[in-house]
């Protein structure tokens, strides 16, 4: 970027700048070599500008006005910023700002929103998707009825069908006119043109693909006889209907039972016995989920000790792996020990290998019969490390000390070099022995530094989903559950096995739970901060 | 203020090119994947493995038709929650590769189309037609039929076994301490254990006309139970033929050693097998009862969707071009597996392999793609390792099926 010492001057002061000060600026810039930072600075925008462009194009074609609208205000915005010689700050700040709003505002205000909806399985169109898809599906060929050869034809704009029947006769018809005798010329078995009408190509068919999917023959005068409906353009079949929609009175009866469905606002067409239709389209449910979440007693009785689990879970792993890694480097940052370079790559390691692969092979090791641990570390000994409920939770434990140590090796290493020797000099002189050094002055200040990285820990841990979800799947399985959830499911995977797995899905449950996880989360977190700033006082 | 205003001149001929640039490049990209497509364009999403598959019929189509068949390859694993979730915003496919037991999830989100087969319905195998019929009403064309049978490993076992006593017993006697393997896993997989469920005559649901019958739960009738009994007698407390350790790798791998002379798979893992060195022959499966052991069969094809612009198009090109036998063959060729179309089954069936799997396929009955087998999904793999690992098997059944009837009632 080609700002100067001049812009922060500049920004700093609302006044405009005098004439020597432009001049100043005008110097400065020429001596700071500013052509290639220029050069760079139009690269990059030209870049920005470049990629919005192809995004205006690809959502104008699409008919994506307000995202469109969105994406030119802001890059022209960014040009304007970037552009112009003051607006220092806002040239540090936009690009934080916009990947703020894109990837964490916008996500969070979606998932917000579809908790308060029905999306899921059966609720995930408009209304009249669900009217459109009943009434297709509603459609059923009459038994027994011969496939039609046909010939579509217009006449005055008015499609028909040229229908040719098993014994060779020609009919045609319209929407509003039945089946009527016409003679028509023939090509081979099939009638292919008429006096009167124009015989559409298949290209023109295609072209007016809407109307025939709309064109419905009847077969006679007599409805229940049902109508002729071509799903190519070249074969029609006899249908009745099964339901029916009243567009009036919204709603659709069931033409053999006299069933009658309404729209009684749950988002699906609804008998009066309560039976619904499906597909139904998605409403907006206010605060349904969050209250299903905690009171529906397949959910809430499941909920109770998943989140007591996923609470020890969360804090012994942060503990487990901050003193593990703590001890680990306290010896290594012994001067007296030989070879510490070599020894902390090799403590580094299960961080360099991603932790799904890591966990998978946690899994083929701790296999009862076949794992490597039951048969070589132990000879051979059935020790059920996944099978076991509480096995199965020590194992988590145990893989996730594994992945988690060398992180907090590294902060604590980091920390403990921050901390000047001449305190524990001091103290020594002082007399003290090294377990009070370690205790009462060293721990102390090491935790200022770590303990905001503590909290983000326990935070990731609290949904560290690959860890359960790769190595015991939330398994062994809680058979006296009503919903399929295991004995190591922390929430984040309960809640995926709730909504996502089995054939049917619920966006909106998922949604509300993830807030109330994420408000969990957020309130612990703002707690331990609070205690923190108490450590701070001790400097 | 004189290098702001060359800036400015510059920023904007940077400007200009890459518009045009990017115009002149997004001219030839309309209708890709994503976007809504324009009448004269099919969007065909096909698993990855079969797209060149299908491009000998796509530009066929296009030359006789004029129509263009855009292509577009997708991640197995993503295919059917895209298309559910993007057809209801006007943006997926005309048209979906994907498998029958899609179609209960499919249709309750009405994001598919029916489809007439019309007279050709007669042309493809009946089990077929059964799968890709939902509330007696088709929305599939299918193109491949799949079932699972067992590999025998012809160099030590050189004769099939009469039934599963017969099996364990040939295996021993050549001096296997496991003979026989199958996929289960710490949550069991009942997909693999159905065909040994079905020889005791328990289904998971009854069928009326309109094919399986959500309301007529059959599995925790009398067969069941004693195919809960035979189970745990076959665990861990009893013979150990069925392990929930033996996962899918573990099952390979002990046949591709020749430590197991059977193996109840796909025929997805047959190449698997042939590669190893292994002499494959196919198998039916062998029964523990007198009656036989029907695997379940899983039908591949193609949806139509319910928001295409394209309906009429799309039609036409599924019924009269990928029901062909032609094309059958060629997808076929791509993925291995017996072909939906009953002709394109004859000719397939020339490869002994594919033969093996078809008398199989004879017995299978279609997995049910009712969206009431997501409760039963649930419960039956964890039930039946509970068993397989020493549970009591008729208590344990019967709550199985308890469990699955308040799933159903409370969803």
């Amino acid at each position: 970027m080609s700002t100067t010492i001049d812009d922060e001057v500049a920004s700093g002061t609302p006044e405009k700048p005098t004439k020597r000060q432009r001049q100043a600026a005008g110097i400065a810039d020429a001596a700071s070599g500013g052509v290639k930072m220029l050069l760079i600075k139009l690269l990059a925008l030209g870049l920005v500008d470049a990629i919005s462009l192809y995004a205006l194009f690809i959502l104008v074609s699409a008919g994506e006005w307000l995202i469109a609208a969105i994406v030119a205000v802001v890059t022209i915005a960014v040009n304007w910023i970037y552009f112009s010689r003051r607006r220092l700050p806002s040239k540090y700040l936009t690009p934080g700002v916009i990947f703020l709003v894109v990837f964490q505002v916008f996500v969070l205000v979606y998932t917000g929103y579809i908790a308060f909806t029905n999306y899921g399985t059966g609720h995930n169109g408009s209304k009249e998707q669900a009217v459109s898809s009943l009434m297709a599906s509603s459609l059923q060929r009459v038994e027994d009825s011969p496939t039609y050869p046909v010939t579509v034809v217009d006449q005055l704009g008015t499609l028909g069908l040229l229908v040719t029947d098993p014994d060779g006769d020609a009919f045609v018809g319209t929407n509003e006119s039945p089946l009527t005798e016409v003679d028509a010329e023939f090509d081979g078995d099939k009638a292919v043109a008429v006096d009167g009408w124009t015989t559409l190509q298949f290209a023109d068919v295609l072209a007016r693909t809407d109307e025939i999917t709309e064109l419905a023959v009847p077969f006679s005068d007599d409805p229940n006889d049902g109508a002729l409906r071509t799903p190519d353009g070249s074969s029609a079949y006899q249908y009745i209907s099964t339901l029916e929609y009243d567009e009036a009175a919204g709603t659709i009866t069931d033409v053999d039972t006299g069933t009658v469905y309404s729209d009684i606002g749950t988002g699906a067409f609804t008998a009066p016995d309560g039976e619904e239709l499906l597909p139904g389209w998605q409403i907006t449910v206010g605060f349904d989920n969050f209250v299903r979440a905690v009171t529906d007693p397949r959910l809430a009785q499941p909920l109770v000790y998943v989140t007591l689990w996923t609470f020890a879970f969360a804090i012994i792993s942060v503990a487990s792996t901050f003193f593990l890694g703590l001890f680990l480097a306290i010896v290594f940052n012994d001067m007296r020990m030989r070879g510490r370079k070599y020894y902390r790559v090799v403590m580094i390691l299960p961080y360099a290998i991603p932790s799904f692969l890591s966990a998978l092979i946690w899994a083929g090791m701790m296999n009862e019969s076949f794992g490597f641990i039951n048969q070589v570390i132990f000879g051979g000994a059935s020790i059920p490390w996944l099978t076991d409920p509480w096995m199965a939770k020590v194992s988590v434990l145990i893989v996730n000390l594994w992945l988690g140590f060398p992180y907090m090796f590294l902060i604590c290493m980091g920390a403990l070099q921050s901390i000047p020797d001449d305190i524990q000099e001091a103290a020594t002189v002082d007399g003290a022995r090294p377990w009070a050094v370690f205790r009462l002055i060293k721990l102390p200040l090491l935790l200022v530094t770590v303990a905001p990285l503590l909290i983000a820990s326990f935070a990731f841990n609290f949904n560290n989903f690959n860890v359960i979800y790769m190595l015991t799947d939330g398994g062994p399985r809680d058979s006296d559950a009503p919903i399929p959830v295991g004995f190591t499911d922390i929430l984040i995977t309960m809640v995926y096995k709730v909504a996502f797995t089995g054939q049917a899905r619920d966006y909106g449950l998922a949604s509300a739970y993830s807030i109330i996880i994420f408000i969990v989360v957020a309130v612990i977190s703002i707690i331990a901060f609070r205690r923190t700033k108490s450590l701070e006082e001790l400097n | 203020m004189r290098v702001n205003k060359k800036s400015l001149l510059a920023a904007g001929a940077v400007a200009v090119i890459a518009t045009l640039g990017l115009a002149s490049c997004s001219a030839g990209d309309s209708g890709s994947e994503g976007e809504a497509s324009s009448s004269g364009t099919l969007t065909v999403w096909v698993d990855a493995e079969r797209v060149d598959a299908m491009k000998g019929a796509a530009s066929a189509y296009t030359d006789k038709t004029g129509v263009e068949v855009e292509l577009v390859g997708k991640d197995v694993a993503d295919i059917k929650d895209d298309f559910i979730q993007q057809v209801p915003t006007g943006k997926g496919p005309d048209i979906t590769m994907g498998a029958h037991d899609w179609l209960g999830e499919l249709s309750t989100n009405g994001v598919v189309a029916p489809i007439e087969l019309g007279d050709s319905a007669a042309d493809y195998l009946p089990v077929a037609i059964a799968a890709s019929t939902y509330e007696g009403t088709t929305y599939m064309l299918p193109y491949a039929v799949e079932n699972i049978a067992v590999l025998r490993n012809a160099d030590l076992i050189p004769e099939a076994a009469a039934n599963f006593d017969d099996m364990i017993a040939k295996g021993q006697a050549a001096g296997l301490t496991q003979p026989f393997v199958v996929e289960q896993g710490a949550e069991g997989n009942p997909y693999h254990l159905y065909p040994f469920q079905t020889a005791f005559g328990a289904p998971v649901f009854g069928s009326n006309d309109q094919g399986y019958d959500p309301a007529d739960l059959q599995l925790g009738n009398a067969g069941g139970e004693q195919f809960a009994t035979w189970l745990g007698g076959q665990g861990k407390n009893g013979t150990g033929v069925f392990n929930t350790d033996i996962d899918g790798e573990i099952a390979k791998q002990a046949f591709l050693d020749g430590t197991a002379a059977f193996w109840l798979t796909g025929p997805w893992n047959v190449g698997a097998a042939i590669d190893a060195g292994i002499n494959v022959s196919i198998d039916k499966v062998p029964s523990p009862t007198a009656d036989p052991a029907q695997p379940f069969a899983g039908v591949k094809g193609f949806f139509i969707s319910s928001e295409s612009k394209n309906q009429v198009a799309a039609n036409d090109f599924l019924v009269n071009y990928l029901g062909t036998e032609d094309v059958q063959l060629e997808l076929f060729e791509a993925g291995n597996i017996l072909p939906a179309l009953s002709a394109a089954a004859d000719t397939a069936s020339s490869d002994p392999i594919i033969e093996g799997f078809a008398a199989v396929g004879e017995d299978a009955v279609p997995m049910p793609a009712i969206p009431a087998m997501g409760s039963v999904w649930t419960y039956w793999g964890i039930a039946e390792a509970d068993i397989i690992n020493g549970a009591d098997p008729v208590a344990t059944w019967q709550k199985l099926a308890a469990d699955v009837q308040a799933a159903i009632d409370a969803g």
